[in-house]
């Protein structure tokens, strides 16, 4: 009985009466709340009302106007300002690689009115045809003069091998200028039948011509040696292999060495038969009497250090194989590919530093192999007896002299010829930068190269080149870059990045500016550090973009924070929006 | 008498033309082959183990099978990034110690003698992989952590571990997405780090990493389908764990039959392990290379074949004779010289061996042993009581 009330009485408490206190209902058999006591609490004062909207707009206003933007600005990612415009302007940059020849004309060279003329300057340009988004301009500009006296007797002397040496004792020529002498047309300077010759200093003769067009006719021979001693297209377009579109077909272009700081040479002697031969080689007078001569004259492209290493019991990777026509061992061009691997593991050429690293190994055959000849394409012996392979390095095998069998025992003394072996390795090292041989014009004589082994306009070419693809690399660098920081969008640009960055552009701009003005020195120190400061920029540590969430872990984040805080007040706003419209449209009601 | 003739001079002709078709038929197909060989100079690995604990082996060992496959076709240690998560060989429950095996019946140990490792242990992380492909490492960094390549460097990348849809795990308590390994394939792009790219997977749900690719000269080769498991391959009861994934242990038979002057290509490596053997379904993706896939040879990615050219020049140097005399002069004088050295003069071992040893001073016990052997003493007395000591003496 009393359950059966008390349930009644909880049953009409949950239903109908409209309670405003739960605790009403609680107690058994409690009567229903008074209608008087109620009264009051269901309509809310006016003041109220108005305080508790004024509060949420408030709170709405606060959230939106105030939280929103700093809530933005302190998630963003760190970004300093970056110079965007001046990196994609620095695509479309004009090059225009200026060379400066100074043209001497002798006295019987061309005809007196011509001669009236002198001194003047003739500009000559050219756009290089390349594919490349930047254009290259060449410009010859031509300042022809009258010869000196010293220049007049230097130049009737007996041969031209005197002529220069008298000629280069008198003034040193800047890096990158030429000096272009125009001798007359029967002179006997040159053999009979050479139109032009070219020193190995920045100097070079051509014969003059007695003619009405004497100017335009010796002008363009000038253009050709100075294209031949300076810039081709060929020159160029090998700097810029990397950045052009692919081209198959020639091998030549993927030979150079990349333009890098430094770079670290290694003779290594690898004698895998020391019972058979006792291989001594003089590696220290070599190098210093050879290989320091050519790498000071390279010296202004980079900073170079030499060491050198005995290896013993280093055998090739591959079998040699018996030719019983000739007695000797060969090995065939297929397998040349699979001798260095086996070898450069213990070269240990990458603990010797972080420039790049040319290996010379200067291989002896053991004695069950010797001698040991490599064949070409053909099946002939090459006569160099050495291979190089691109941005590597060297071998060359050095047999030694049957006679030195005959008389002593094993193991034999052997002596290396370094002379003979470092016209090899200095060859290689040649063309490993890129130094290859120039494309004289016909009817041209070519001196022989110096005793360094490298002519001062050689050098000229490397430094045109290198300049040009120290700007290449930088432009496609910060180029990148600045598409990287548009694409992803996390990446954090501190202070120092972006001032190696400004850095960088400045350098850009002041190296265009250098060759543009035909000082190809600092140019090419302009570029270095064009190229430095960008990747240190590029490559800075703190450019990693961990800071990558997936969408859905976004809104995991966020929702718990913000949810809570954004829902009341959505609604409260939303309920203020409709009681407003509301009384709006009430007065139109009630009429 | 002129048909004869006439045929003779036909079939002169048509040997003629025959052979001008052949040749140019060989020339140009040598153009072709010329145009469809990669230009590569150097090729680099980055292999990339992500798990730990003893359970993992098999991530282990499908990293070294790769490693050992890829040295012995010449990639060599210098151009090889070696992360492994942790040591198997010398785990404390390893009943094999300095072996890690990945045939039954342990045949094959390719925990060799030369293995490498480059990134060990806690070091192997999202972050450092991250570095190491993007190339953005702190400058203490020794050479043999970096990957040093360059534009025309072709790059294998394995990846072996526990993965889900779009991400795989590192060491159990991160992991590395899609999009992020995408993103850093994109700057190794941009900064021209790669000239090809050849990334393999090995994990669960494998191919739903190599679905974010943008860059362009990718292939990418996946164990797994997106909501395909990659199962292991045969538990060795000796050693109580999994030791391979089928996958990688399909593709090691296939790369032990490969030596380095191989024309195998790609297309060969795309039907390793078919859903019969595997139970998954193997994936790759070509769309991002531009050259056809049964033009590419295995030893492009997997080998390290050099271009080289035959030096004909030669400069011509002045021999500097004198010199040349008195620094073989000096060599010779060197020679007789210098004694020997023996080793065991240059260090004084009878002294070391004959040496009595020193005394030392007697002190008395610390504090710290008194005060636990009184602790031991009262314990013992407590619990057996003074009483009973008449026993002992």
């Amino acid at each position: 009985m009393g359950s059966g009330g008390w349930e009644t009485a909880r049953a009409e408490c949950g239903v109908g009466r409209g309670n405003l206190s739960g605790s009403a209902c609680q107690g058994s058999g409690a009567a229903p709340p008074r209608p008087s006591v109620s009264a009051p609490q269901s309509a809310p004062v006016p003041s109220d009302v108005v305080r508790g909207k004024r509060a949420a707009l408030f709170f709405a206003a606060v959230a939106i106007l105030l939280g929103l933007p700093l809530w933005w600005k302190t998630t963003e990612t760190y970004r300093a300002p970056l110079p965007y415009s001046q990196i994609s302007a620095l695509n479309a940059l004009q090059l225009r690689l200026m060379v400066p020849v100074t043209v001497v004309f002798t006295r019987d060279s061309i005809p007196l009115d011509d001669q009236e003329k002198l001194p003047f300057t003739v500009v000559h340009e050219r756009e290089i045809p390349l594919k490349y988004k930047m254009k290259i301009k060449c410009r010859f500009q031509k300042a022809y003069r009258r010869a000196l006296d010293h220049e007049e007797e230097a130049l009737s002397s007996g041969s031209v091998h005197e002529a220069e040496a008298m000629l280069a004792e008198l003034k040193e020529q800047a890096e990158g200028s030429l000096t272009v002498y125009v001798i007359s047309e029967y002179s006997s300077l040159l053999p009979q039948d050479m139109m032009s010759y070219i020193g190995p200093e920045r100097t070079a003769v051509v014969r003059g011509i007695m003619h009405r067009e004497a100017f335009n006719i010796i002008g363009r021979r000038i253009i050709q040696i100075a294209q031949a001693m300076s810039l081709t297209e060929d020159v160029l377009a090998a700097a810029l292999a990397d950045h052009l579109p692919e081209d198959k077909w020639s091998s030549d272009k993927r030979r150079p060495l990349k333009s890098s700081l430094g770079y670290e040479i290694t003779f290594s002697l690898l004698n895998p038969d020391p019972k058979s031969h006792d291989v001594h080689w003089d590696i220290e007078g070599a190098v210093q009497h050879y290989v320091w001569p050519f790498l000071n004259a390279l010296s202004a492209a980079g900073n170079f250090s030499v060491d050198s290493q005995i290896l013993y019991y280093a055998m090739l990777g591959v079998n040699p194989r018996f030719d019983p026509t000739s007695f000797s061992y060969y090995l065939p061009m297929h397998s040349l590919p699979h001798v260095i691997n086996p070898v450069e593991s213990r070269l240990g050429s990458s603990a010797a530093s972080l420039y790049p690293v040319l290996n010379f190994l200067l291989y002896v055959p053991e004695l069950a192999h010797s001698p040991l000849y490599i064949q070409d394409m053909d099946g002939a012996p090459v006569a160099t007896n050495a291979f190089h392979s691109p941005r590597w390095g060297g071998i060359m095998v050095y047999n030694i002299d049957p006679k030195a069998y005959n008389a002593s025992e094993l193991p034999v003394r052997v002596e290396v010829d370094m002379v003979q072996v470092m016209e090899v390795f200095l060859a290689q090292l040649r063309l490993l930068f890129g130094i290859a041989q120039p494309q004289v014009p016909p009817k041209c004589l070519l001196s022989g190269p110096k005793n360094e082994g490298l002519m001062t306009w050689e050098l000229d070419q490397l430094l045109w080149a290198r300049s040009v693809e120290n700007l290449a690399t930088a432009t496609t660098t910060l180029t990148s870059l600045a598409q990287l920081l548009g694409k992803i969008s996390n990446i954090v640009i501190k202070d120092d990045v972006a001032s190696e960055v400004y850095r960088a552009v400045a350098a850009v701009q002041k190296a265009a500016e250098e060759l543009a003005s035909g000082h190809l020195s600092s140019a090419f120190v302009a570029s270095q550090e064009a190229v430095t400061s960008s990747e240190r920029a590029f490559f800075d540590p703190s450019l990693l973009h961990l800071l990558y969430f997936p969408d859905d872990q976004k809104f995991a984040i966020y929702i718990p924070l913000f949810l809570p805080m954004a829902v009341p007040i959505l609604l409260s706003l939303v309920k203020i929006f409709l009681e407003m419209h509301k009384s709006w449209r009430k007065p139109e009601k009630i009429d | 008498m002129a048909a004869p003739c006439f045929f003779s001079r036909l079939w002169r002709a048509a040997l003629a033309l025959l052979a001008l078709g052949s040749l140019a038929a060989s020339q140009i197909e040598d153009q072709a082959k010329q145009f469809f060989r990669s230009g590569h100079t150097n090729n680099w690995a980055v292999l990339v183990c992500t798990s730990r604990f003893w359970f993992n082996y098999r991530h282990v060992a499908n990293t070294l099978s790769v490693y050992r496959s890829v040295k012995r076709l010449g990639i060599p240690d210098s151009h090889i990034v070696l992360m492994l998560a942790d040591d198997m060989a010398c785990n404390a429950r390893n009943p094999k110690p300095a072996t890690v095996f990945s045939h039954k019946n342990m045949e094959l140990n390719v925990y060799g003698d030369d293995v490498e490792v480059d990134y060990r242990s806690y070091e192997v992380t999202v972050e450092n992989f991250l570095r190491v492909l993007t190339g953005r490492i702190p400058p203490s960094t020794p050479r043999s952590k970096r990957l040093l390549s360059d534009d025309r460097s072709n790059i294998l990348i394995y990846m072996t571990g526990h993965g889900g849809n779009g991400f795989l795990k590192f060491q159990d308590s991160e992991e590395i997405t899609n999009i992020e390994l995408a993103d850093a394939f994109e700057q190794m792009w941009q900064k021209r780090r790669y000239n090809e790219l050849l990334f393999i997977i090995d994990t669960c749900q494998g191919a739903s990493m190599y679905e974010r690719f943008y860059s362009p000269n990718i292939m990418a080769l996946a164990s797994s389908q997106v909501g395909e498991d990659s199962l292991s391959h045969q538990p060795d009861p000796a050693i109580g764990v999994h030791l391979m994934d089928r996958y990688t242990f399909y593709v090691l038979e296939f790369l032990e039959e490969i030596n380095p002057a191989s024309q195998t290509n790609m297309n060969d490596l795309f039907q390793v392990c078919p859903k019969s053997l595997c139970v998954s379904t193997p994936g790759h993706r070509t769309d991002l290379f531009q050259r056809d896939p049964k033009h590419v040879l295995i030893t492009d990615f997997f080998g390290s074949v050099r271009k080289v050219e035959i030096t004909t020049e030669t400069l011509s140097l002045q021999r500097d004779s004198q010199i040349t005399e008195s620094s073989y002069k000096e060599d010779r004088m060197d020679e007789e010289l210098m004694e020997p050295l023996k080793y065991a003069e240059q260090l004084p071992v009878a002294q070391i061996i004959h040496q009595k040893p020193k005394l030392k001073d007697w002190h008395p016990p610390g504090g710290f042993i008194l005060g636990l052997w009184a602790l031991i003493i009262m314990v013992f007395f407590k619990t057996y009581g003074i009483k009973h000591m008449k026993f002992i003496f």
